[in-house]
């Protein structure tokens, strides 16, 4: 059946959820009659099915981070999300110094098996409901990071994330979920997939080729994957062929899957929503760098956001978020 | 609040005497001798740590035996407590040997952690202690989080989450509580109110005198006992338990009680004013336990000494133990992070 991020995650919750009975969800107005199934409808009507084990939670995340921590430690399974990715910095102390680290202080003796779900993305809602912290978490040793950009790997990746043993951090961008209704976003982009009517998982730690090429490999998750396949499209009119490299987890990267490309293609261009401060590009590009620096043709080249929060206005928000025009005219530049 | 004046000695004796006829005399002096367990251990600690033959750092439990002892004596084996950075009362009272402690503290790979923990993270989740968590407050969300797990698989068990005065001030205590209470945790939050968070009074950074209180705020259940005092501790602790087993939800117990050493390393307490010392001083827990045991028979003086010198011998052995145990190679450092992968390099 063809379904939207949005309900490929509330599919693989459910899924889950019935083979397991110590899955259970905890979070803000995800179980509420009437409500919307978390801000963007992912867990809605599972309240139905699931009575005890759709928590809903005070405005507390990191209180209830916490007591994620602790059930998951007692053998549980807990998917906690926060309303916007921003928030997790409400609950951070409880994912940088007690989740990620308590197996690590244990000695290995204990296991944290916690899932952390959050939205991220640039949505017409100012500074405080935007950020992409994904960069912010990849410098903490002990998460593992997804960042599902179709559902197909939303699905598919949130029952991988389930499974593992290990803490769990996945980014959802706004703009894929296709959240229906009331929670209805404008300038969505259709990430929507045929999902088999099987049990699969998508690894984590596997990345994937979204586009094959062979002039320059493009690197980029969620939204900006979207907007780079655009931007391929746009460039093979020029006769620039694209690969386009979607890492779907960005810890531990498949740095493997980006060597193999980056040794064909000789270029590289990390496209990131986030800051370029301390981004993703950055470690990406120094990994590129240490492995195979004699491989490449020409600088890596990292388009990212300004090194400002996310303003409000929507012109100086669409110029924030690097469009595909600006991966075109970048990668276009590579080749004059 | 249950007793409404903690200090009425004649509430008191009538908690002892049940106490001690609910324990029995060989439980009651177990209690006792797991406190002088405590003391002299951490005396000798204090020691080797001004000698620098240990590494690290050292928040010492000295004067606050009575807590840990009289707690960890109301639960079940199956329990678990959370607890903070100073954890070595906690550890010893819920059974963690005094060798894998001593190894720990050494940074040996027998240590309760294999030497990842450290003196403030001390701890052994199969014998019930999460390893401690040294940022203030964050053991109460996880210690409510385990008690979580239990209900949502009916078990009958109970979790404990050890704090101070201080943690009572984090945000993860507030929200905590709320959701232990709106959701019926099998959960007690024991607050060891030792009057100061490292060189500051709780006079300073609160208007309550009853840490207790703050419980009214979200409609739990509240006590507070005589921190000094094991039996007492005893009998609030095991009281919450037992409510809590029953489903009858979490309870937020306030422990008075003092440090008899400074908040860490070489602190010398230049802060606390002589008379507030000497007070607390004569308070000494050891002591008082002592006197009773010994008023009620259970204990002869001249024992006293041979369980002093036979834990002086344990703590002999923990030594030898952690200075002849294995240090971690350099490569152990990529052990332990994750259950599934590789630490990538």
């Amino acid at each position: 059946m063809k379904l939207s991020i949005a309900e490929a995650l509330r599919k693989a919750i459910y899924d889950e959820m019935q083979r397991d009975s110590n899955v259970f969800c905890m979070g803000e107005d995800i179980g509420i009659p009437g409500g919307y199934g978390g801000a963007f409808t992912v867990t809605l009507g599972l309240e139905k099915d699931f009575r005890d084990r759709i928590i809903d939670t005070p405005i507390s995340e990191e209180g209830f981070f916490g007591i994620a921590c602790g059930a998951a430690i007692m053998g549980m399974r807990p998917i906690v999300d926060v309303q916007y990715g921003d928030f997790l910095m409400s609950a951070a102390d409880q994912i940088v110094n007690e989740i990620a680290k308590l197996r690590y202080m244990s000695g290995g003796k204990l296991k944290v098996p916690i899932v952390m779900r959050a939205p991220v993305g640039v949505t017409g809602r100012g500074a405080q409901h935007a950020q992409s912290l994904e960069p912010f978490f990849l410098s903490c040793p002990g998460l593992k990071i997804v960042a599902p950009a179709t559902a197909y790997d939303a699905y598919g990746l949130l029952k991988a994330a389930i499974r593992d043993d290990d803490p769990v951090l996945v980014f959802e961008h706004k703009l894929l979920y296709g959240s229906k209704g009331p929670r209805q976003e404008s300038g969505v982009l259709d990430a929507s997939n045929e999902i088999p009517d099987e049990d699969y998982i998508v690894p984590i730690g596997k990345g994937i080729i979204r586009r094959k090429g062979k002039d320059v490999t493009i690197i980029a998750s969620l939204l900006m994957m979207h907007f780079s396949l655009m931007a391929a499209d746009m460039l093979a009119k020029e006769g620039i062929d694209c690969e386009v490299i979607d890492p779907r987890t960005l810890w531990p990267l498949d740095i493997d899957l980006i060597l193999e490309s980056v040794k064909k293609t000789g270029r590289v261009v990390i496209v990131e929503e986030s800051p370029k401060q301390g981004g993703i590009g950055a470690e990406i590009g120094m990994q590129i760098n240490e492995n195979i620096l004699d491989y490449l043709i020409s600088p890596i080249i990292r388009i990212a956001a300004p090194n400002t929060p996310v303003p409000f206005a929507p012109k100086m928000e669409k110029s924030y978020v690097p469009q595909p025009e600006k991966i075109y005219n970048s990668i276009k530049s590579l080749f004059q | 609040m249950k007793k409404s004046e903690i200090d009425s000695e004649k509430i008191k004796e009538d908690i002892h005497k049940k106490v001690l006829n609910e324990i029995g005399e060989q439980k009651a002096l177990e209690m006792f001798q797991k406190m002088i367990e405590i003391r002299q251990f951490e005396e000798r600690l204090k020691l080797l740590f001004l000698e620098g033959k240990m590494p690290g750092t050292i928040h010492q439990y000295i004067g606050m035996e009575a807590c840990a002892v009289g707690a960890c004596s109301a639960l079940n084996d199956d329990d678990v407590i959370a607890s903070t950075h100073r954890p070595n009362g906690h550890a010893i009272a819920k059974g963690i040997s005094m060798d894998e402690l001593m190894a720990e503290l050494y940074g040996k790979s027998t240590g309760c952690c294999k030497g990842k923990g450290g003196a403030m993270h001390v701890g052994d989740i199969n014998k019930g202690m999460l390893p401690a968590i040294a940022i203030v407050g964050g053991n109460i969300p996880i210690a409510a989080g385990m008690a979580l797990a239990f209900q949502l698989r009916k078990e009958p068990r109970v979790s404990l989450s050890f704090f101070g005065d201080g943690a009572s001030n984090e945000g993860t205590f507030h929200e905590t509580l709320n959701m232990a209470s709106i959701w019926n945790l099998p959960v007690v939050f024991i607050c060891e109110n030792n009057h100061y968070g490292a060189s500051t009074s709780v006079k300073k950074v609160m208007k309550v005198e009853n840490i207790a209180d703050r419980a009214c705020a979200y409609l739990m259940r509240s006590d507070i006992a005589d921190g000094m005092d094991v039996l007492d501790v005893y009998y609030s602790t095991k009281e919450a338990v037992d409510i809590a087993r029953n489903n009858g939800g979490p309870t937020l117990l306030e422990l008075k009680t003092f440090r008899l050493c400074g908040h860490s390393r070489r602190d010398p307490n230049n802060y606390m004013t002589k008379e507030e010392i000497e007070y607390w001083k004569a308070k000494d827990p050891i002591n008082l336990y002592q006197d009773f045991l010994i008023q009620e028979n259970v204990l002869k003086i001249e024992q006293v000494e041979k369980i002093k010198e036979m834990v002086e011998e344990k703590i002999d052995k923990a030594l030898e133990f952690a200075e002849n145990s294995p240090e971690p190679k350099p490569e152990d450092i990529y052990e332990d992070l994750y259950v599934t992968m590789e630490v990538p390099r």
